[in-house]
């Protein structure tokens, strides 16, 4: 069931002729209630796909934007049960949206891979994207993965080679990320040129859509990303509303909700009268 | 689990995988792991090459000052009344304690792969010291990152690194120690791929650091081997150490590791005691898991959320441990004792009384299971410690422990 929610989703984009917009959102940022509204209104703010980042300790490759957005969940007791409940409580109401949970590989060894996969697939969970188990440690975790029809999905970077492509693609499903920087979230920008011909050499490797992230924070921005790739994701500069809504004392919801209709605005029309790049 | 096997050559491994055992392995981020895969490729070519290892060695004698010597204790001797104890002088190196070994070898291989960048991260700043020194002696530009709770406790350090022309980057993110300085260099790695060589301070993180930080150590452990049998005439039946990461321990473990009669012994930082939760015991205290890259025991809650480590000592104030440790751990090879901060500081003043060695906090840890181990092996035994470092840098720490104003 829940592979074919991600290659649903894609296929009917692709039919539209659009790309997928993606927002990341930090589980239990700034606290659970908070979150889980925010990603009940995902969808109905333009969300096509969602990322739900689990809160780790020592995010190796978060800039300094998801680090804090996961010290606030710790900080209010996030746990990987509670985020494994929230994404139960958003299917409840929402049987089509897929979600991915993006994170590090700690929290799942300690909850053991086999069970986890199984209790993230009862959750709801479509995707996994765990950042520091590269291919060659994502054996237990894609067999875990497999049993449960949940995709594990590749990283594949701009130091990733042709050769290196052929291991990134390997076992994998739903998407491939692009990380269209070197470098941690939230700090370099993404640019489309640059971008553009590596989607497409992941893309021919892979044979499956590509998201491309990690430097994306205006609509702008993701508007030119859209129009070279299958999915645009954007964590930091959401995560960063947050944080500026908490210090602030305004509505989170609300204001994490109008950065995501304006993104999500600007991919759906991306590609309006405009030749493909 | 079974109990995993005990093997016939502990000089066989990491495997091609970089596993010792269940542990060790290579989870970083797939944008570094390209890199990781040509360090070990380069490694591995360096390590064959007669050239450098002659160059190396040649560094080693007339730059940081090797052999160290075997020292043999007397008064410590007859102060426990047991076994004979030997002091493998890494403290007399260069700098001041063992981490130059491995920075001189990871310097000439970043070298050697074209790199002009160097990075490294520190806890005490004895690493970042070293890393410095080798960085001014070849001309490369140097950024170390260090904890600024550590930046606060290790001043002299931090100004020794700046008189050598690297440039100090102090880390506010999470607890702030040497866990985080280890986070933000992985950062600066997977931003700054092209031209940055990360030389790692201890035998832990990703494979191959482990394996050769372990190799660029083991000259303490293969020379040691050498000068007590040529002081004793036979193997010393136990070889002591302090484990943060685990550098200067499995340095001087390796190479006896196939004796079968030789006891070896590491030594945890017990901080306020191992009942207390504050310490940095990561096989007394901890259980596996994945972090910097390798599986291996490490401090952590229910969750899987890393614990924030607590020693007097900021050279073993890390929540994890190298692989091979915890791997000679499970196997039984190896055993791991700890010793509280303030057990330390009195192995700290016993050292300095009776022989005349600042010994480095770190290094106090090991000295503070002596009692034991002495009187275990007994009178006609002999026991090898690593004196891993110097104590100069400790005095303020020490004096504010004592209540005293320097
Ligand atoms: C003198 C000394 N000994 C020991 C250590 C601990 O490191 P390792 O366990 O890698 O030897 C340090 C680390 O800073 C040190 O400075």
């Amino acid at each position: 069931m829940s592979k074919s929610r991600i290659e649903a989703r894609f296929a009917a984009l692709k039919a539209e002729g659009r790309a997928a917009f993606v927002p990341y959102v930090m589980a239990g940022d700034p606290d659970a209630a908070t979150a889980a509204a925010i990603l009940k209104g995902l969808p109905a703010a333009g969300a096509d796909l969602i990322e739900v980042g689990f809160p780790f300790s020592d995010p190796m490759a978060e800039g300094p934007p998801i680090q804090r957005a996961a010290q606030r969940a710790l900080a209010n007791g996030m746990t990987l049960k509670a985020t494994l409940e929230a994404i139960r409580a958003f299917r409840d109401g929402d049987a089509d949206t897929p979600v991915v949970l993006m994170g590090y590989t700690n929290p799942l060894v300690t909850w053991g891979l086999a069970a986890f996969a199984r209790d993230a697939g009862a959750a709801g969970v479509d995707g996994l994207i765990i950042v520091d188990t590269p291919p060659e440690e994502a054996g237990p975790l894609a067999d875990a993965c497999d049993a449960n029809d949940i995709s594990l999905i590749r990283l594949a970077t701009p130091t990733s080679d042709d050769a290196r492509l052929k291991v990134v693609v390997s076992r994998t499903s739903g998407f491939v990320y692009y990380v269209s920087v070197a470098g941690v979230t939230g700090v370099k920008e993404a640019d489309a040129v640059a971008v553009a011909p590596h989607v497409e050499r992941v893309r021919k490797a892979s044979g499956l859509p590509v998201a491309v992230g990690f430097g994306i924070k205006t609509p702008e921005r993701a508007a030119a990303i859209a129009r070279v790739a299958d999915a645009v994701v954007v964590g930091s500069a959401l995560v960063d509303e947050v944080a500026a809504a908490v210090e602030l004392n305004e509505d989170v919801t609300a204001r994490v909700l109008s950065k995501v209709e304006a993104l999500a605005k600007a991919v759906r029309v991306a590609r309006h009268g405009l030749a493909p790049v | 689990m079974n109990a995993p096997a005990v093997p016939n050559d502990y000089s066989a491994y990491p495997d091609a995988r970089g596993r010792f055992g269940d542990y060790g392995g290579q989870y970083v981020p797939e944008t570094l792991m390209p890199l990781v895969h040509d360090l070990d490729a380069a490694y591995a070519a360096a390590k064959a090459d007669a050239g450098f290892q002659a160059e190396l060695a040649g560094y080693l004698t007339h730059y940081v000052g090797r052999p160290s010597p075997l020292y043999f204790a007397a008064r410590l001797t007859e102060h426990f009344g047991g076994a004979k104890v030997y002091l493998k002088r890494e403290e007399l190196n260069h700098t001041g304690s063992h981490k130059i070994n491995n920075c001189m070898g990871q310097i000439l291989l970043a070298m050697r792969m074209g790199k002009t960048r160097i990075i490294a991260e520190t806890g005490a700043g004895q690493h970042g010291v070293a890393t410095a020194t080798v960085c001014a002696r070849f001309g490369l530009p140097c950024v170390v990152y260090m904890g600024s709770v550590d930046v606060e406790r290790q001043k002299p350090n931090v100004f020794r690194m700046n008189l050598l022309g690297a440039e100090v980057r102090p880390v506010t993110s999470g607890s702030a120690t040497l866990k985080d300085a280890m986070n933000e260099a992985l950062r600066d790695w997977v931003t700054n791929v092209h031209d940055t060589y990360y030389l790692i301070g201890s035998a832990a993180g990703m494979h191959p650091y482990p394996v050769m930080v372990r190799d660029f150590q083991a000259i303490i452990g293969r020379e040691a081997r050498e000068q007590i049998l040529e002081a004793e005439g036979r193997l010393p039946d136990a070889v002591v150490a302090c484990v943060g990461g685990g550098s200067n321990a499995i340095g001087l473990f390796h190479p006896f590791l196939n004796d079968d009669g030789v006891k070896i012994i590491g030594v945890e930082a017990a901080g306020s005691g191992l009942e207390s939760g504050r310490h940095a015991a990561a096989i007394n205290g901890g259980r596996p898991g994945v972090l910097h890259g390798n599986m291996t025991y490490l401090l952590q809650n229910q969750e899987g959320q890393i614990e924030e480590a607590h020693s007097i000592s900021a050279g073993l104030d890390y929540p994890g441990i190298g692989p091979e440790h915890a791997w000679l751990h499970d196997v039984g090879r190896a055993t791991y004792l700890s010793a509280t901060d303030a057990e330390a500081l009195d192995a700290f003043m016993l050292l300095s009384k009776l022989e005349g060695i600042l010994p480095a906090i770190e290094s106090a840890h090991a000295l503070a299971r002596l009692p034991e181990i002495t009187r275990e092996v007994g009178k006609d035994g002999i026991v090898v410690l690593n004196l891993s470092g110097r104590g100069d840098k400790d005095v303020n720490t020490v004096a504010a422990h004592l209540g005293r104003v320097i």
